[in-house]
Formats: structure tokens, C-alpha cells, sequence
């Protein structure tokens, strides 16, 4: 049967050491192991990116990721969007409240990961922009248009001045 | 947990990723090699796919470059497609390649999902086996008899198969940089954008003379494998680039299809008419492109 394997990660700038086995996903990982929930699992293969989270820079489904694969990697979750000293939301959360960018919520944390990155390489995207970079992400509440009045929102308050 | 149990190695080297490959083989062991795990992850998870032991290929040095050699364009295995659509030598020297990987499934799935990935799981819906047809790619594979060279034409075997054997590895795939004047498009029907298209059409071809040469079309997402739209090629080749001829172009190529394949979302005959429309226009793009190319 399989032989567990020790991994590192750091998750939200914390080192974490852990003994998993070979075909635990990185979402199983961060939500059961870690114990950090906001990594939503909707599909599980890949469709929906409510557990999209950034891998080295780059956000990914950790619902298509192994744990192993991740051993020496920087990932951050939804739980590391808030600022660490002051603990106030994220000007990319902020902006999903205010212009009403989530209902349920379920599918929130993915999105919040696609427009850190998208926001990130492209601060001033166009509209088209923005639902290409969101494409790979469902919503089943908000019908989508709130969700990019919220991306514009952060866009426009992340500018600088 | 989804998938079912299975050990795991990432060898830091191709020689002895080659050597686990022939190893494991020998002793009868069902092994899968990982890439990006963009197509390989879904199906552990549905159990489609139960392997004992999954080899990464992610340590291994030298699978993720990519760069220009003698008028090819070399794209390691491992290079992501997030990294292939962001490379100016592709978007610049080779724009169908380029346009072919933004058709590519989702920005988050490009981060992860590797180019040879792509090759290796050989999807008929997907881009590239298509676009590898039209641009006479190559795949290199190394495995421990020493390395060959594939070409596309031989590497696509079937629904999800190609020549590889269970013990070689692909490490690159090469493609030549589009000549200038060259006219080229790619197009698909997909249910939402990032899936899987339901068909698709990649078309290169140059004009001389008053009239279209070199035409080279494939269609995807219709047989068991890309296909090459020879039918369609002919009936292009020495006439002139207007409206009419694309339209009897497309059609002797959707014609000659072979049955494409039905399933819930689009019946063999609406594939088809597919291929027909996207055909017709891609044909028409490409030569407004080759045109404005050669001025
Ligand atoms: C939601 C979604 C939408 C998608 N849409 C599209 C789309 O529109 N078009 C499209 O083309 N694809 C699409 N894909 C598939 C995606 O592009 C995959 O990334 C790609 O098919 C496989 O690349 P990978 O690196 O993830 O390979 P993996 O999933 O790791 O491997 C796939 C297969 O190839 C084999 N393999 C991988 N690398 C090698 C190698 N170097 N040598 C030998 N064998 C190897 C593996 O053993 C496995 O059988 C989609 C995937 C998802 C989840
Ligand atoms: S849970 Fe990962 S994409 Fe749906
Ligand atoms: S807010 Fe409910 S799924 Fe998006």
C-alpha cells in the first residue's frame, strides 16, 4: 500500500511539517490537516474553482494539486488575504461586501483568489479582462454582475493615488 | 480521499526517471507519470484511472525551457501553458500556437497544466493535437532505449492514446516559427468558455500568385483523434481567396469527415455543420491575415 511522505509547506508565510499520503489533495490538506476551512471544494475535478488557491504566485485548483506536490512551495489561501498586524479585510474582500460580490458565499474564497491575481498582473483590466480571468470560476447566487462591479470596485481602490 | 491509494516519487533526474519508468514496468507495476495533473488529477479522482504508483516529473532540470534553435521553436514538456502564453517568442514568432493555448481550458488550469501534458493526454477535443497537425510539430520522447523523434502525424494514435510507450517520457515538443506572409486561424464552439470545445478548426495557409497555396487545416473535438482536412485543403489550394471558394472549401471538408462522434451536447451531424461554419471562417481569416502579412 502506500508509503506516507513527509512535506514542508509554508501556508500564509507559516511553515508547516507534515506526514501525508501521496493522494491527499492540496484542498483535503489545507482544510482537514491544517484545519483552515476557507478553501471551499465544490466539483472536486477541476470545474468550478471554489478551492483555487496561490501556489507559488500563481493561483491554481488545490482540488487538482497533491499535497506532495507542493512540498517546498508558498501557498496562500483566503485566510492570508487579511492584513496580518491589522486584521482588517483585504481591499479585494472589502470590495466583494460593498458592492454585494457574494450571497452564500461558498464560491467567494475562489474568487477573491483569481482577482488577487489578476489585480496583481493587471491592475486596470477591462471588463473583458476581468471575465476572462474569472471565467474559470461558477457562482450559483449572484448572476455574475455584482461580482465584477466588485472587481472594478478593488480595481479602482487599489490604484494608486 | 478520492482517488485510491498509490505510492509516489519525483526523481531529480531524467535518466533516473527513465530508469523508475523501465523498473516498474518490468516488475508489472501500473505506473502514471504526472505532470501538471490537470487531466490526470479528475481522473484518479473518478477512479477512470487507479495506478499503484505515480511518477512526478516537477524536479526533473531542463523540461520547463523554452527557447528559438535553427527556425524551431523548442518548448520543453514541462512548461506550463500559463508560461507558453505569456512567452513573446510564441506570441510573436508562432501566433497560432499562441492563440491555440489561451483556447485552453481556464487561467487557473494553464497555471498548473503543462504543454507536454497536453501531448501526452491527447484529447480529440483538444487544441493542440490539431494545431500540431497543421504545423508539422515534433515530439521528442526519451525513454531507456535513448530518444526519438515523433512526428505529429504518427504520434496521435487514438481517443486518448499516441505512441508513446508506457516507458518513455516526452520532453519537448518543436514547432517551426510561422513564415511571414503565412495567414492562419483557430476557432471553436465550446459550451462556455475554457471547456472542451464540441469542434474546432486551426487553419494556416499563404497566398501567391492571386491565389491560395499550402493550405493546411485540421479539425478537433470531432474523431477519435485530430484530423487533418485534406478535402478542404484541396479545394483551396490554386483558387482564388474569396467568399465562395472558402464556402465549397469547408464544405468538401466537413463532407469528407468521418462520422464524428455524438454525445449529449452535440449530435454527429450538428459536429459536423460545426466544422463546416468554423472551417469557412477560419478560412477567411487566414487570408485576410496572409494579406495583410505580405503588405
Ligand atoms: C476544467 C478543465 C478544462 C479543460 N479544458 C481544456 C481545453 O479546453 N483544451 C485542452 O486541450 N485541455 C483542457 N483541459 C486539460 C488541461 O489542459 C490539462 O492540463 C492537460 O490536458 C494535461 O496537462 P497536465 O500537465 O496537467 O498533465 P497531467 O494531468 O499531469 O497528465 C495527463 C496525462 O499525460 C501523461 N503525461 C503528462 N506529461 C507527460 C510526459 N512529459 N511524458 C509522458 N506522459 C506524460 C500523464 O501520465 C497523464 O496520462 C482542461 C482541464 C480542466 C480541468
Ligand atoms: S473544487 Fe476544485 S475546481 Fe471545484
Ligand atoms: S455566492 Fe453563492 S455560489 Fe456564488
Amino acid at each position: 500500500m502506500s508509503t506516507t511522505q513527509r512535506i514542508r509547506v509554508t501556508v500564509n508565510g507559516e511553515a508547516h511539517e507534515r506526514e501525508v499520503e501521496p493522494r491527499l489533495t492540496l484542498s483535503e490538506f489545507l482544510r482537514h490537516e491544517l484545519r483552515l476551512g476557507g478553501t471551499h471544494v465544490g466539483c472536486e475535478h477541476g470545474i468550478c474553482g471554489a478551492c483555487n488557491v496561490m501556489i507559488d504566485g500563481r493561483v491554481a485548483r488545490s482540488c487538482l494539486t497533491l499535497a506532495v506536490q507542493v512540498d517546498g512551495a508558498q501557498v496562500t489561501t483566503v485566510e492570508g488575504l487579511r492584513d496580518r498586524e491589522t486584521g482588517a479585510l483585504h481591499p479585494i474582500q472589502q470590495a466583494f461586501i460593498d458592492a454585494h460580490g457574494l450571497q452564500c458565499g461558498f464560491c467567494t474564497p475562489g474568487f477573491l483568489m483569481s482577482t488577487l491575481e489578476l489585480l496583481r498582473d493587471n491592475p486596470a483590466p477591462s471588463d473583458d479582462q476581468i471575465r476572462h480571468a474569472l471565467g474559470g470560476n461558477l457562482c450559483r447566487c449572484t448572476g455574475y454582475q455584482s461580482i465584477l462591479a466588485a472587481v472594478r470596485l478593488a480595481a479602482a481602490r487599489l490604484q494608486p493615488h | 480521499m478520492k482517488p485510491a491509494a498509490f505510492d509516489y516519487l519525483a526523481p531529480s533526474t531524467l535518466a533516473e526517471a527513465v530508469a523508475l519508468l523501465a523498473r516498474y514496468e518490468r516488475e508489472g507495476t501500473d505506473v502514471k507519470i504526472i505532470a501538471g495533473g490537470q487531466s490526470l488529477m479528475p481522473m484518479l479522482a473518478m477512479r477512470v484511472a487507479r495506478p499503484e504508483l505515480l511518477i512526478d516529473l516537477r524536479r526533473i532540470p531542463g523540461l520547463d525551457a523554452l527557447h528559438e534553435e535553427a527556425g524551431q521553436i523548442v518548448i520543453g514538456a514541462m512548461v506550463s501553458k500559463r508560461c507558453a502564453e505569456d512567452s513573446a517568442l510564441i506570441r510573436d514568432r508562432q501566433p497560432l500556437f499562441h492563440a491555440a493555448t489561451q483556447l485552453v481550458a481556464h487561467l487557473q488550469i494553464r497555471n498548473r497544466g503543462s504543454v507536454g501534458g497536453s501531448f501526452a493526454h491527447a484529447d480529440p477535443a483538444s487544441e493542440y493535437p490539431a494545431v500540431a497537425l497543421v504545423l508539422d510539430m515534433e515530439m521528442k520522447a526519451v525513454g531507456s532505449a535513448g530518444e526519438r523523434v515523433i512526428p505529429a502525424a504518427d504520434f496521435f494514435v487514438t481517443y486518448m492514446t499516441t505512441s508513446l510507450a508506457p516507458t518513455e517520457i516526452l520532453t519537448e515538443v518543436r514547432m517551426p516559427v510561422m513564415p511571414a506572409g503565412t495567414g492562419w486561424a483557430i476557432k471553436e464552439i465550446s459550451r462556455r468558455r475554457g471547456d472542451l470545445a464540441l469542434a474546432g478548426v486551426a487553419v494556416t495557409l499563404r497566398l501567391g500568385g492571386g491565389v491560395c497555396r499550402e493550405t493546411r487545416m485540421a479539425a478537433f473535438g470531432v474523431n477519435p483523434t485530430a484530423v487533418r482536412l485534406t478535402a478542404g485543403e484541396d479545394a483551396l489550394n490554386g483558387q482564388p481567396p474569396d467568399p465562395a471558394v472558402f464556402a465549397r472549401a469547408a464544405a468538401a471538408a466537413a463532407n469528407a469527415l468521418h462520422e464524428p462522434m455524438s454525445c449529449i451536447h452535440a449530435s454527429s451531424e450538428y459536429r459536423r455543420h460545426l466544422v463546416k461554419t468554423l472551417a469557412e471562417r477560419c478560412l477567411a481569416q487566414a487570408v485576410e491575415r496572409a494579406g495583410r502579412s505580405a503588405a
